[in-house]
């Protein structure tokens, strides 16, 4: 379990963290999200003590980290895939790590077996590794020494799709059997099918945490909202207005603030197909994740938001 | 992946801190198993033997008497340029490549990783010390079979100790150089500025105004190192040595040492 109470970290007049404070708790993963420079990194960072806090303090299990013997066998951790000597090769990283926590050599060969490095690449130097390979090889070193605990940052960076869904698999496995997963992303559709709980964060504070479904509720403001295609949007929509809901164009379809099963006797009484009804949740969250952050990104992201969540 | 288990309170009874000895082999591993590691050492040892090589052609083609002072000084030429870079590179590469941030994480005693650090210097000391010493005995020794003369050893017993002291001091000044700097670049420059560069103005100096010159054994660290390459060291030397090893290695390695716990890792 982690638990950061009252957080803040501070370069001269700069806040980097500002007061924060949120727990992530035993087989669950959660997911950190904002834009680029919000401060989820420096959280990580000093979770791990390689940053002092300014005020406030994280314990990992109910100790601080540098209280932790030989905390690679406890918490795993990736900060920076590419923050590996590049000429030393991806199996000496893993060598290294296994030495310093007192693992054998064979712990290392499992765990390039888990994160699919085969023995050829495993004997490259990670100069010449993509960076797909290097955050393989950091997921492989944070699992290294069997941690109970995993605070990941951004390691979905630079992987592929198939290689985002078999961390995805990977994480979830993990949180199955008890772990506590924290990750980081920028991006939302990384995280969100995979993380219990998310907490979304900019410039430095939580702008709203919870469930993906409590951010939802949250989003529409207590409203649930569908999403519809049909084969006559005019009418339908037309239709739709008449009886009271607000409906927007969204894409090839409609955004209607309503149920889905209420759009779905619309239509039926109209007579009109649908090809497509569903909950808005998706546009949603992203639509929630990028209201709730535009005024603290880094561009008015306000302005292009909106028909960028339309479809 | 085989037991994840779920506290919420770490148990971290089972689980004692890292042991020392550990984090000196790793240490150790660290300086040769990149090719920039392998080849400075590798280098290390053929240009000792290529400069025992052309020290030895060189006597024997000019009929001089050498004694195994000669040889030693001649091993220590190449040694005693590389092995501080060795130094400077132990603390600086976890910077420049940014290994630091993994080092402190599996080890959050910034104090301990230093030690090893150091530790596992003096050991190649050691090393680099025994393979001066003996390829220094054997150029002796081949220069007395093919020259007929007869070789000298001088006062070997001393030798033992101020070649040792030379070794450790180098490599010392390597890494207070490396932690002041975080920079393997600015590491390098600077200890080859210390030790090529600013002799000379040193040297001017004490040529053209008394005061400096009496002064310049205890500002001088090079100078004052001199005495033992010759194995003549005794009273004042030690002093000098104190001194100088103070404004040129202990200040550094402290404000070093001071840098590497308050810095944030990146």
């Amino acid at each position: 379990m982690i638990e950061v109470r009252g957080l803040t970290r501070a370069y001269g007049s700069f806040i980097a963290v500002d007061d924060i404070s949120f727990v992530c708790e035993p087989g669950t993963v959660t997911g950190f999200l904002g834009p680029n420079g919000a401060g989820k990194t420096t959280t990580m960072r000093v979770m791990v003590g390689l940053t002092p806090a300014t005020r406030g303090e994280v314990t990992i299990g109910g100790l601080h980290y540098a209280q932790i013997p030989n905390p690679g066998r406890h918490v795993g951790v990736l900060l920076d895939a590419s923050a590996q000597h590049a000429g030393r090769t991806g199996r000496e990283v893993l060598e290294i790590g296994a030495r310093t926590m007192g693992l054998p050599s064979t712990r290392v060969d499992e765990m390039l077996e888990l994160v699919a490095l085969d023995a050829k690449e495993s004997k490259r130097r990670v100069r010449n590794y993509s960076l797909g390979m290097r955050q393989r090889l950091g997921i492989a070193h944070a699992l290294l020494g069997d941690p109970s605990v995993l605070i990941l940052d951004e390691p979905a960076n630079g992987l592929d799709p198939a290689g985002i869904r078999w961390m995805r698999g990977l994480l979830k496995g993990y949180a199955d059997r008890g772990g506590t997963v924290l990750l980081s992303s920028h991006l939302l559709h990384e995280v969100e099918q995979i993380a219990d709980e998310m907490i979304l964060i900019g410039r430095g504070r939580i702008v709203a945490s919870g469930t993906r479904d409590e951010l939802l509720r949250h989003a529409s403001g207590g409203q649930t909202t569908a999403l519809v295609t049909s084969l006559d949007n005019r009418r339908l929509g037309e239709a739709l207005t008449e009886r009271g809901f607000a409906v927007h164009e969204a894409g090839g379809g409609l955004r209607v603030t309503a149920d889905p099963v209420d759009v779905g006797r619309v239509a039926a009484e109209l007579q009109v197909v649908l090809t497509d009804l569903r909950a808005g949740t998706e546009g949603g969250l992203e639509e929630l994740f990028l209201e709730l952050t535009s005024d603290t990104a880094r561009e008015d992201l306000s302005q292009i938001a909106a028909p960028g969540v339309a479809g | 992946m085989s037991a994840v288990v779920a506290p919420r309170i770490l148990d971290v009874s089972t689980t004692p801190r890292v042991p020392f000895g550990r984090l000196l082999s790793v240490e150790l591993r660290k300086l040769a198993d990149t090719r920039a590691g392998r080849w400075l050492l590798i280098s290390i040892v053929a240009l000792t033997l290529l400069v025992l090589g052309i020290q030895m052609a060189v006597v024997l083609g000019n009929d001089l008497t050498p004694t195994y002072v000669d040889f030693l000084q001649g091993a220590n030429t190449p040694m005693g340029i590389l092995l501080p870079v060795l130094g400077v590179l132990s603390i600086t590469s976890e910077w420049s490549q940014r290994t630091a941030m993994v080092t402190f994480t599996l080890e959050p005693s910034r104090m301990r990783v230093v030690l090893a650090k150091l530790v596992s210097l003096l050991l190649v000391a050691v090393v680099a010390w025994a393979v001066g010493m003996a390829l220094g005995a054997l150029s002796n020794a081949l220069y007395g079979a093919f020259s007929g003369d007869p070789v000298v050893w001088g006062d070997v017993g001393t030798l033992l100790y101020t070649y040792f002291l030379l070794f450790v001091l180098s490599l010392a000044s390597g890494f207070a150089l490396g932690a002041l700097f975080l920079n393997s670049p600015a590491g390098i420059v600077v200890y080859f500025v210390y030790s090529f560069v600013l002799p000379i103005p040193f040297a001017i100096g004490a040529a053209l105004m008394s005061w400096f010159n009496s002064l310049r054994p205890w500002v001088d660290f090079n100078f004052a190192q001199a005495p033992l390459g010759d194995g003549t060291v005794h009273g004042s030397d030690w002093a000098h040595l104190l001194t100088s090893g103070l404004i040129w290695l202990g200040l550094p390695l402290a404000i070093g040492i001071w840098r590497i716990r308050r810095t944030e890792v990146k």
